[in-house]
């Protein structure tokens, strides 16, 4: 299964965003957390980030979604450094991308359809 | 110490590290300044991640045995990691990034000459744009790095040794710098304030100014000590 990584400046705000999605997820899609600098306070830590990913890595791949600034820097940077194609970030609102990653990933898509799914996140507007 | 190894044509190993160590100490002293430039139009941390950032970086290096002995790019290539691991804001995958390309496209070379670190400034600047897809006028360090590669790659052709074309290079950032203030930022969080980013100073451009104003130092330093 693919797997998600949620990065965030904020630990609870990761971890929120990672319960939600793995209920959308029917409890099936692996969703990690990366929230918060390395002493828990607001900020990125490309350590944690980097946890998160093998953890969440079952083998076919993980999406990463990311908040704003420096968790998208941290998210490009670390996939560069990958290189494998493997890993892939998704240009995706941070909640409802996670949801929609989490829903195809717990369908058993692969990398592709669960990226193209969170970018579709865009597509579902609130007011219109 | 392999600081005054460093002639007017080259950049050695102990070069790099003395850069790193001097752009440490130039940044601490100056992030409280760089921390209320980021308070006005960022998230108010610039200084104190940075500070944190170069010096994990100088903390880094110190654990090199002999620094004298490692090319120049390696150090560079170290320093980012360390400034990518340890800085935690924006700043630290960008900067990082860009110690990092630099020092890949120094390679292995034991003495870097100025055709050598203008690629390797180039390089540098490639590497953040490609992250940060940031273009000149955006009020950001992009403002300041630009102009600085520019203009050493100007004097470059002009014929001057390596420490005119870093003197010249670290000017033009400055000036880059001083440039952002009317400016009305596109990127990062400064954007978010549309017009009212304009008159302050974009705190990664300054910060891209002192870091080459480290390198100037070093390299004139050495230049000095190396005629005397």
């Amino acid at each position: 299964m693919v797997g998600i990584v949620v990065i965030s400046h904020s630990r609870t705000l990761a971890e929120g965003v990672a319960e939600v999605a793995r209920a959308m997820g029917v409890g099936k899609a692996v969703v990690e957390p990366a929230g918060g600098d390395s002493e828990g306070g607001l900020g990125t830590s490309v350590d944690l980030v980097e946890g998160a990913v093998a953890a969440a890595d079952g083998g076919d791949g993980v999406l990463l979604l990311a908040d704003l600034g420096s968790s998208v820097l941290t998210a490009k940077m670390l996939i560069e450094d990958t290189d494998g194609g493997d890993v892939l970030l998704a240009d995706a609102p941070l909640v409802e991308g996670a949801v929609a990653a989490a829903s195809m990933a717990a369908a058993g898509a692969d990398l592709a359809a669960v990226h193209a799914a969170a970018e579709s996140a865009y597509d579902h507007r609130k007011t219109r | 110490m392999n600081a005054s190894s460093m002639n007017a044509g080259s950049m050695k190993a102990g070069d790099a590290v003395s850069w790193i160590r001097h752009a440490a100490e130039l940044v601490a002293a100056d992030a409280d300044r760089l921390t209320r430039l980021d308070a006005a139009i960022g998230d108010g941390d610039h200084g104190l991640n940075l500070d944190r950032g170069f010096r994990a970086a100088t903390e880094a290096l110190s654990g090199e045995a002999s620094p004298g002995d490692v090319p120049p790019g390696k150090v560079l290539i170290a320093a980012g990691r360390a400034i990518v691991s340890k800085t935690g804001g924006a700043s630290g995958p960008l900067y990082g990034t860009a110690l990092r390309r630099a020092g890949k496209a120094l390679g292995d070379t034991a003495d870097v000459d100025a055709a050598a670190l203008g690629a390797a400034l180039r390089a540098a600047l490639e590497g953040v744009q490609d992250l940060g897809k940031a273009a000149e006028g955006d009020k950001t360090m992009i403002d300041a790095l630009a102009p600085a590669v520019a203009a050493y790659e100007a004097a470059l052709a002009d014929g001057a040794d390596l420490p005119g074309c870093v003197s010249v290079a670290a000017g033009a950032a400055a000036e880059g710098a001083d440039a952002t203030v009317p400016m009305q930022a596109r990127k990062g969080r400064a954007s978010y304030l549309g017009a009212r980013s304009i008159g302050h100073m974009d705190p990664g451009a300054s910060s891209t100014a002192l870091i080459l104003r480290a390198l100037s130092d070093v390299v004139a330093a050495d230049a000095a000590s190396g005629e005397g």
